[in-house]
């Protein structure tokens, strides 16, 4: 498929699906440890790829000093008043006794301890904020190189998901979704706001990267020597140089995107690996079990929260990484791009239409759907281009189609995934049976 | 010939069969009780003669007619109502509203099957805007009865009607069985408190593993040796 | 000034930016609720898909209100989207139980887990979003005509000699008054006729009524007539006060979620305050109170801050942070509904 696109439009935008495609494979493999080994309707997989990407900016960017120094003083009695209060709330539920008096007295603490933060927060905020605007205008990170942060991403998504664990866990599917959804929208609605943190909607973009750049790749030797002995000689013909230029430019794409192809196939092996190994442990299949069964395998004392909490946080750490390694591939920071469609019930479909419970499913199913989504805008913009002898070029109904052809792939989406829990429950590759 | 009748039933829920070659039968105007130790089959004998059970073999007559094929709506239809043990009303409506529910298949005024019950239960009529969820145990009973007389059922099946009630209030709800059968309605109980149950009974099915081990009249059960050192104590 | 002019100085100011908002989009959000909240009581599931019903029913009002409006057709002083409404409700019925032909029935039949229904909504959450999308676009749409104002603020000020003034667009009274006609109809519906009862007994226990010989396919598509009805008139009223956006809409399932858990899910009543609750607390807690103070304390106590809770960015979290609140100190929401 990827090949027919490399020779049909181009190698470039065949690469460029396939690193998406290897991405979408961890967050499918990362979705699937919580679905398919648990059971848990996990529909905040955004919040989990939000967090992977913020670490990708806290880790790699270079620290602003300038925004430390304005505004470190206040953060810092900012997080004196939140340790205080904390305390403060945590002694008071420690020593009173369960009652309206304890509940009014936290509220009190909260409510002034709120009011000091607040007075700081503001301060802090607002000092960070003015700090070059254009550029920064915010606290900077840490200025490592990216590729930690997909370690980091991992833990910090882990730790995110310990937090909506504790809140929405034990809760029946239904409850657990909407819970889930609402957090994640939550998270990213933070991540939109806090230019402090990483400049909000303004977007922090020219993340370092772990491959080489293009610029440089074209004034390396090594390089030009290469394209010019693969390209240079046509039919025993040299070619003329602007040409040569093209192909260089086009050949440094798609050595950059090689290098990243390699990176991710590293990533999704290792999982993968993980993953299986785990699945057929007899922690997978007592998470199996659990599944098929809550009732019966809480009757044999088995902590099902507890696992559960287990299953969902290591799943939110591989969807963590895959977050971080999607910010690194893209070079840049956007939380207004994090929407649930495409970052939460996308990575559904490719699990369900994969084969829920079974891991290289998850991957194939990534990569048929990421496949799909992509080439679903260009496949109905030339049907609608060949339709015109049915109508005239020009009629406001072409014209309207040409517009709106990229939506059909939401159709398309929906097709596939009502489709395949219609007539193919289990997927294209079923989980096997653990008996 | 009887006017319900289960002849050997045979069948379980998906596995293993859980009654085997059992047949129960009742009377028009006579009370049917099945009674038997636990996980004997009893209920889901019932649950197969109102269809809520795949049968491997038997059949399941009513009135002469075969209705082992039918959808168990369709048998309520047929007149046959069914009370279950658990979850028996609809807690978050009235007292009145749950009689009304009960009567649903009814096109004819249902005021004087409503009286009638309020006659038998004269608690419900006090309580009759009251929500049913908050009556008492005994009081709930009476309210999953009344609900399965609205239809005017040819046949009436309980499911441990006195589970969980107190001894008092289990010998009124007998007494007011007793009063229904008068009305000529033919009865099938299934009971844990087979000794009581047996006192009322015109026949009695003892059900051991899934299968009939005695069929008699309610007063030669309670009089059989074997049957009172086996299953009533003593 | 006097006291008493701060007095209704300050409640002038709350009315217009607090109160009257809050209403008017409560209403959108109890009508968006109560959808929710019956599929969930029938059908036992979470419905994903209710935003896009609710999207799709407004997207067809706004196509009739343009073709009525090329015909030259309107309503004077009312929008004419009104007119467009029955017929518009009437094609969303269509659709919704298409829908639930195809898919959802399926899964009915062959009694599915609740899990495979929610993923089954989030398909149909796709394609319908997708078919909104190819037919109208993605752009915003405002359609609303008619009269624009009941009172504008200007002449509130010179009627009353205050000092704030009170702004009353027509289309919240509209959306307060058609909230309030169809809550009344829905109850008497559900209250007094055989259908609705036997639409609350098989919500309240499905075996039993099946036992009483209600038939469950018809309570069903009761249900999804009903459910189609509130999302058209919850839209369509949304996107007369605001604007209509497909992206919008998709977001609104989560305040309207948010609602329908924190009344008691399965509880339409609940539905409805809980629609009033979370709308009342996000523009509540989004909103800055330094003038309203200032009326009301002595000059020297005047807040410096704005004293708002959150900047308006987060008016959707703060539906969620109820939500969250409520799963944890009352899981069965304020009406003890179904717990989950």
């Amino acid at each position: 498929m990827l090949a027919v696109v490399g020779f049909g439009q181009s190698w470039n935008v065949a690469l460029a699906i396939l690193n998406l495609c290897l991405i979408s494979s961890v967050m499918s493999m990362g979705l699937n440890i919580q679905w398919g080994y648990a059971g848990l309707f996990n529909a905040g997989v955004m919040a989990s790829t939000a967090i992977g990407g913020l670490t990708a900016v806290l880790i790699s960017h270079m620290p602003v000093s300038k925004a430390w120094s304005v505004g470190g003083t206040s953060l810092f009695a900012l997080i004196v008043f939140l340790i205080l209060t904390l305390s403060v709330v945590f002694f008071i539920f420690k020593i009173f006794k369960r009652g309206r008096k304890r509940s009014f007295s936290i509220a009190l603490v909260i409510l002034i301890g709120y009011v000091f933060m607040r007075f700081y927060y503001d301060q802090a905020t607002f000092a960070i904020e003015q700090v070059e605007p254009a550029k920064t205008g915010f606290l900077g990170g840490l200025g490592l190189p990216i590729i930690f942060s997909w370690a980091a991403g991992g833990f910090a998504a882990a730790g995110l998901a310990w937090i909506i664990g504790r809140i929405s866990l034990g809760l029946r599917s239904d409850y657990f979704a909407i819970a889930t959804l609402g957090i994640s929208e939550i998270m990213i609605s933070i991540l939109k706001n806090e230019d402090w943190l990483s400049r909000g909607v303004k977007n922090v973009t020219g993340l370092s990267r772990p491959v080489p750049y293009e610029v440089d790749l074209l004034q390396s030797e090594w390089f030009i020597n290469m394209v010019t002995w693969l390209y240079g000689v046509t039919d025993g013909e040299i070619v003329k140089t602007d040409v040569l230029r093209e192909e260089m430019q086009l050949s440094a794409g798609v050595i950059v995107k090689l290098c990243y192809s390699g990176l991710f196939l590293i990533v999704v092996l290792t999982i993968l690996i993980f993953a299986v190994r785990a699945l057929n442990s007899p922690w997978g299949r007592m998470m199996r079990a659990i599944r098929d069964n809550e009732t019966a395998a809480s009757a044999m004392g088995k902590d099902v929260t507890s696992r559960h909490r287990q299953v969902f946080i290591i799943g939110s750490a591989v969807i963590g990484i895959a977050g971080a390694m999607l910010t690194t591939l893209d070079g840049q920071f956007t939380p207004g791009s994090y929407i649930p469609l495409r970052f939460t019930f996308l990575i559904w479909i490719m699990v369900i239409l994969g084969g829920s419970g079974n891991n290289l499913g998850a991957i194939i199913g990534a990569f048929i759907t990421w496949f799909v989504w992509i080439e679903a805008e260009p496949a109905s913009l030339w049907l609608v281009e060949n339709i015109d002898f049915f109508f005239t070029t020009n009629s406001p109904l072409i014209l309207h189609l040409k517009e709106v052809a990229p939506h059909m792939r939401m159709i398309l989406m929906g097709l596939m995934l009502l489709l395949v829990l219609r007539f193919m429950p289990k997927g294209i590759l079923p989980e096997k049976s653990s008996s | 010939m009887s006017y319900l009748i289960g002849e050997n039933l045979t069948g379980g829920y998906g596995g293993a069969d859980v009654i085997s070659d059992c047949s129960i039968f009742v009377e028009k105007g006579e009370i049917a009780v099945v009674v038997g130790p636990n996980g004997a089959g009893k209920s889901t004998a019932m649950k197969a003669l109102l269809g809520m059970l795949k049968l491997r073999s038997g059949f399941v007559k009513l009135d002469g007619n075969d209705i082992t094929s039918m959808s168990p709506q369709e048998r309520v239809a047929q007149g046959m109502a069914f009370v279950p043990q658990n979850k028996n009303i609809f807690v978050t409506m009235t007292v009145e509203e749950n009689l009304e529910m009960g009567a649903f298949l009814r096109r004819d005024d249902i005021n004087e099957t409503m009286e009638q019950v309020f006659e038998l239960f004269p608690v419900l009529k006090l309580k009759r805007k009251q929500l049913a969820g908050e009556l008492s145990g005994g009081q709930r009973q009476q309210v999953a009865v009344g609900r399965a007389l609205m239809t005017k059922p040819l046949v009436l099946m309980l499911d441990e009607p006195t589970a969980g009630v107190s001894p008092i209030v289990m010998d009124e709800l007998f007494e007011r069985i007793l009063e229904v059968k008068q009305t000529g309605i033919a009865i099938l109980m299934v009971e844990q408190n087979a000794r009581q149950a047996l006192n009322i009974a015109d026949r009695g099915f003892v059900m051991v593993t899934g299968e009939n081990r005695f069929t008699d009249t309610g007063e030669a059960l309670l009089s059989n040796k074997e049957v009172r050192k086996s299953f009533l104590g003593g | 000034m006097d006291f008493s002019t701060d007095m209704l100085n300050a409640l002038v100011l709350i009315s217009n930016y607090v109160l009257i908002p809050s209403l008017s989009y409560g209403s959108q959000l109890a009508l968006g609720a109560v959808g929710v909240t019956l599929v969930f009581g029938i059908l036992r599931f979470a419905n994903f898909a209710h935003g896009e019903i609710m999207s799709f029913g407004s997207m067809v009002t706004v196509l009739i209100t343009w073709w009525l409006q090329s015909l030259g057709v309107t309503m004077g002083f009312f929008p004419t989207a009104m007119l467009a409404l029955p017929l518009s409700i009437i094609i969303t019925i269509i659709l919704v139980l298409i829908i639930d032909n195809s898919v959802f029935s399926f899964y009915r039949k062959n009694k599915s887990r609740a899990v495979t229904y929610i993923v089954t909504s989030v398909g149909v959450m796709f394609i319908l979003n997708g078919l909104v999308r190819i037919i109208i676009g993605t752009d915003e749409i405002i359609f609303r005509d008619g009269q624009k104002f009941l009172i504008k603020a200007g002449h509130f000020k010179k009627m009353t000699g205050l000092s704030e003034g009170l702004a009353l667009k027509q289309t919240q009274v509209l959306t307060i008054v058609i909230a309030i006609i169809s809550v009344v109809l829905l109850f008497w519906f559900l209250q007094r006729t055989r259908t609705g009862k036997a639409m609350r007994a098989f919500s309240d226990n499905e075996d039993l009524a099946l036992l009483s010989g209600i038939s469950p396919e018809r309570v069903v598509m009761v249900t999804w007539i009903i459910t189609a009805i509130l999302a058209t008139l919850a839209g369509v009223l949304y996107g007369l006060d605001k604007s209509f956006k497909p992206l919008v809409y998709f977001n609104l399932i989560l305040p309207i979620f948010a609602a329908a858990i924190v009344g008691g899910i399965g509880e339409p009543l609940g539905a409805i305050i809980g629609g009033y609750v979370v709308a009342f607390s996000e523009i509540m807690a989004t909103y800055a109170f330094k003038k309203f103070i200032i009326y009301l304390v002595p000059s020297e106590f005047a807040p410096e801050s704005l004293v708002q809770f959150l900047t308006t960015e987060y008016k959707f979290a703060v539906s969620f942070l109820i939500l969250v609140l409520v799963l944890l100190v009352r899981p069965t929401g304020i009406l003890r509904g179904k717990l989950l």
